[in-house]
């Protein structure tokens, strides 16, 4: 499977999530700059955390006016999986391509932790290889982490079953129901603010982490399959 | 000549009397105001390094893993595999303090630049930290607002950056108060045939000005971070500068694209005093001579004068020479970036920066005269001076209670307690290479392309350096490789800070070069060469100076592969072994020595006597002994024995994610309170599987080291006998929750 990893000026962690993905998972990574007008034909595409253009304004405000993020969206829309980690969550809800929105944390500072996440829904092309209620140890590092929507989007998004993940445990920002990571109404995009690609390597710690990577391997092979049958 | 500059206004730019008639000699005039701006910040203590030149000298520098030592912008080592390490330390002091947010920001920002201008890409920072109490009752607020500003700050500019905070360390003391600490260390990895120097090269070449354009920031911060602070210090925001890590980003990737295209020859990054030690500087290390025309330079503010541009401190600028022909090639790789990026003037033979502005030459002095014929001074020193007492308080024989009150005392004590309030705001993850995070006795991280690990520690101790320099300085080399040692790394080079108050008082001098010689003693003795490092001088508040406050980073390697053991107890039914045993360095006047432990400081509430005493062969022994345990997979856990003695360590041993207990009895014929929390160097607990207990024992006789079995990890309580006397048993949980929620508590208080 081909990921596309998309560099905006002030990404940091494009290149975990291509070592990650080429080292840890054998995927082939291409790696697509800002300014790109097409995808270099891949399958599926990673938003990486970090300060897109120096995250002035608001987080992921300015991303979205980037011609990449453009052919991202017309990617997503015919239904193409884009998976927003951090930063780039904060980047899917400024395009809109995911509701809700993310706030400075509750108390204010930035937190690097590992946390426990339960998958809150295994249908989709993102959390079909979690095992149910088995929490997933993946880190968080983010001042800006803080899951906010009106009452109405949440329970359309619980009603939906378009919540991911959830935080087990404490809450670490104080995220509106514990809400980790959400889907979008065609369950292609997820949007999530702990860092799967930090957590696909023994060495680090946790291996946890590529459950979400798998899920998107195995879906793309189904879909082959299909096609080919 | 202008009548613009005379002896007062050179002494308004601090310079003496002396080095004004010594400028005005060696150039046959008076200066311009430029030139005498120039002079001024090139002569500066911070920038000529002119009281303390002489003493480094006695430090070693060399080693067969050496590329690059001092001289440079960062040392550089080999860490095998045609692979190299570039790392320094330097401080921020003095903006921290005027300004605590923008000054540490702006260190982290400094030292980083130092990495990537020799090619390597940064991949980890750690930071030494020293505050005034966050509790006390009269100077408390103003120092919970200084620590919070410096963390945020660091967190900020490292965060963004993308650049991993791992590891570092924080200490507490009055004197800190009105002059914090922040000394930055970084390191970056790159190949070994793809280091670039400092240094201009080639008549004719093209000089090019890279980065931020150039504001009415940071102008003459060099000097102030050269003299004490007066009532006025306020006065002096405005010379700090103010970082924007997201430029810096661009630029960092920016350059390391640029270098991979074979056209730049040179490369410096502007750091104190700008244009001026850039163009200075790197001219000065390639015997040419650099023109520049400043109309050329670009800028942020209207109408700024040859004098503030050439000594604007603006952050996230650099200073290149390319080659001659090429120069499209960086603009190229700069303009996909969106930096600025622009020809300012070219490489001359003539050995002279010359400055223009407007066509017209402002400033024309040598480089050599600038940097080699900087003042160099010999200031007189006394001894240094005793502070505190020889003899201490006569102290009772404790009871159980009294010491488990000891030991939480402690744990709550702003030096001891959990640092998580400090570490959890710094993003120590990013690009996936740290094996051993912030919270234990040394960082760990992989470097994936070579196949090893790179291990950092850094430690000072001012309270021993303030009883006594030079031994202070060799206890600070000797944790520093024992906390290496405790992960399996062997130490190979080390970089240095040297902190202290102003050198033109005689006993400040003399607790200078006392540090200076122990430390390079101690590396002599563990082989850890100095690449380079910083000294800050003048950390002194309305003449209240700090006590000597010398940090070391050393590094070490690792090879990959070396089992994980943290420095907590990870299963219960584990042998504890205390290598070094309980008092080595022998009992010899350990009432006095027992004066410099942070049990006397935050228990009895006072310091005296002197530091602990230190046998370097034994303690290279030891170090050997744990480096071996820990390489054969030999140890569950291995924690350096510090500062609170053993009844600390042993208490943090237990404050794992498991919180594993443990019953201990320690063999000592010393009183319980001595044995427990005397700080005697030379000591590592480890946790071992009993089945392994006979080849630990076997490699520490080996090697002659005393590594007496003490007990057995388990249970809910740490249970703490001396000689088979019980001292106290506490639940795990309830000492954990001390330690943990100690320091936020003490720092968030409004």
């Amino acid at each position: 499977m081909k990921f596309g990893v998309v560099i905006f000026p002030g990404s940091n962690c494009d290149h975990d999530a291509h070592y990650a993905l080429s080292r840890n998972l054998g995927q082939q990574v291409a790696e697509i700059w800002h300014e790109s007008e097409n995808l270099q034909g891949v399958d599926a595409v990673f938003l990486p955390g970090g300060f897109s253009y120096g995250d002035y304004l608001r987080c992921g405000a300015l991303a979205r006016f980037s011609p990449v993020v453009r052919c991202v969206r017309e990617f997503a829309l015919a239904g193409g999986p884009v998976l927003g980690v951090c930063n780039g969550f904060q980047i899917l809800c400024e395009t809109g391509l995911l509701e809700g929105a993310l706030v400075r944390n509750q108390g204010l500072r930035f937190i690097c932790r590992s946390v426990e996440v339960l998958p809150a829904t295994a249908d989709s092309v993102f959390t079909a290889a979690c095992e149910p209620r088995r929490p997933l140890r993946i880190p968080i590092a983010h001042g800006e982490g803080r899951y906010v929507a009106d009452k109405a989007t949440l329970d359309r998004l619980e009603a939906s079953d378009r919540v991911a993940f959830r935080y087990r445990g404490e809450n670490p920002n104080g995220s509106a129901r514990g809400i980790a990571g959400v889907l979008n109404e065609g369950r292609n995009v997820l949007g999530m603010m702990p860092h799967p690609e930090r957590a696909c390597d023994a060495a680090l710690g946790s291996t946890d982490g590529t459950a979400v990577f798998r899920s998107m391997i195995a879906a793309w092979e189904d879909a082959r399959a299909s096609h080919a049958a | 000549m202008r009548p613009e500059v005379s002896e007062e206004v050179a002494l308004e730019h601090g310079l003496t009397a002396g080095e004004y008639l010594s400028v005005t000699q060696r150039l046959g005039r008076v200066p311009t105001l430029t030139e005498l701006g120039i002079v001024s910040v090139m002569w500066s203590e911070h920038c000529s390094y002119k009281s303390s030149r002489l003493h480094l000298k006695k430090l070693p520098t060399s080693g067969e893993r050496i590329l690059v030592g001092p001289g440079e912008n960062a040392g550089i080592v080999d860490i095998g595999g045609g692979w190299a390490a570039a790392f320094k330390i330097e401080s921020h002091n003095h903006p921290s303090y005027i300004e605590p947010f923008q000054g540490a920001a702006t260190g982290v920002g400094g030292i980083l630049r130092d990495i990537f201008t020799m090619g390597a890409r940064p991949v980890a920072v750690l930071d030494a930290l020293r505050f005034g109490p966050p509790d006390d009752p009269e100077t408390g607020p103003a120092n919970r607002r200084i620590i919070r500003g410096v963390v945020e700050g660091i967190a900020h500019y490292g965060n963004c950056i993308g650049v991993p905070t791992v590891g570092g360390e924080c200490a507490f003391a009055p004197c800190f108060s009105a002059n914090p600490l922040v000394n930055v260390f970084a390191l970056g990895v790159f190949r070994q045939d793809s280091i670039f120097l400092g240094a201009a090269q080639g008549v004719g070449n093209p000089v090019i000005y890279v980065g931020a354009k150039t504001g009415r920031d940071g102008i003459k911060g060099a000097s102030m971070a050269s003299a004490e602070f007066d009532e006025d210090s306020d006065a002096k925001r405005p010379n700090v500068q103010v970082g924007d890590p997201f430029l810096e980003k661009l630029l960092l990737e920016a350059c390391l694209e640029a270098m991979r295209t074979g056209a730049i020859l040179g490369i410096q990054d502007m750091g104190a005093a700008g244009l001026t030690c850039s163009t200075a500087e790197m001219g000065g290390r390639g015997g040419v001579g650099i023109e520049i025309e400043l109309d050329r330079v670009p800028q942020r503010d209207a109408g700024m004068t040859p004098y503030e541009i050439m000594l604007s401190e603006s952050q996230e600028r650099m200073l290149l020479v390319a080659e001659r022909g090429r120069e499209s090639e960086v603009f190229e790789v700069f303009r996909k970036w969106g930096l600025d990026a622009v020809e300012i003037g070219a490489v001359t033979p003539d050995g002279l920066l010359r400055v223009k502005h407007h066509g017209r030459v402002v400033a024309e002095l040598g480089n050599a005269f600038l940097s080699d014929d900087a003042p160099l001074y010999d200031r007189p020193r006394t001894t240094p001076r005793r502070t505190a007492p020889l003899q201490g308080p006569e102290l009772p024989g404790a009871t159980g209670p009294e010491l488990l009150a000891g030991l939480e005392t402690l744990l709550a004590s702003p030096d001891l307690s959990s640092k998580r309030w400090i570490w959890e705001q710094y993003d120590y993850q990013v690009r996936t290479n740290t094996t051993a995070g912030p919270g234990g006795d040394a960082a760990v991280i992989r470097v994936k392309e070579a196949g090893v690990s790179l291990a950092m520690s850094l430690d000072g101790n001012a309270r021993y350096c303030a009883l006594d320099p030079r031994q202070g300085a060799w206890l600070s080399v000797a944790e520093c490789c024992r906390n290496l040692s405790t992960v399996g790394a062997q130490p190979i080079a080390a970089t240095n800070n040297l902190n202290f108050g102003n050198p033109e008082k005689p006993e400040i001098m003399a607790q200078l070069v006392e540090a200076i010689e122990g430390m390079g003693e101690a590396c002599r003795h563990f082989a850890t060469p100095i690449t380079g490092g910083n000294v800050s001088l003048y950390n002194e508040t309305l003449g209240q100076g700090i006590d000597p406050a010398p940090v070391m980073g050393i590094v070490g390697l690792q090879d990959n592969g070396v089992p994980p053991a943290g420095p907590c107890f990870a299963t219960a039914g584990d042998a504890i072994v205390l290598v070094g045993g309980v008092l080595p360095g022998g009992t010899d006047s350990l009432d006095r020595r027992f004066g410099s432990s942070q049990y006397a400081a935050s228990v009895v509430g006072q310091t005296w006597g002197l530091p602990p005493a230190l046998d370097p062969d034994y303690e290279a022994a030891v170090q050997e002994t744990v480096r071996r345990i820990v390489r054969r997979g030999l140890a569950r856990s291995a924690h350096d024995v510090g500062s609170g003695g053993l009844a600390v360590a042993l208490a943090e041993c237990c404050f794992g994610p498991q919180r594993v207990g443990a019953t201990v009895d320690l063999p000592s014929d010393w009183p319980a309170r001595q044995a427990l929390f005397h700080e005697a160097p030379s000591r590592v607990l480890l946790s071992v599987d009993r089945s392994d207990l006979r080849e630990v024992a076997l490699v520490a006789s080996g090697l002659g080291v005393d590594a007496p079995s003490v007990g057995e990890t388990g249970g809910a309580d740490l249970a703490v006998r001396v000689s088979g006397e019980a001292c106290f048993a506490a639940p795990v949980d309830e000492l954990h929750a001390i330690w943990d929620s100690a320091f936020e508590r003490q720092v968030e208080r409004p």
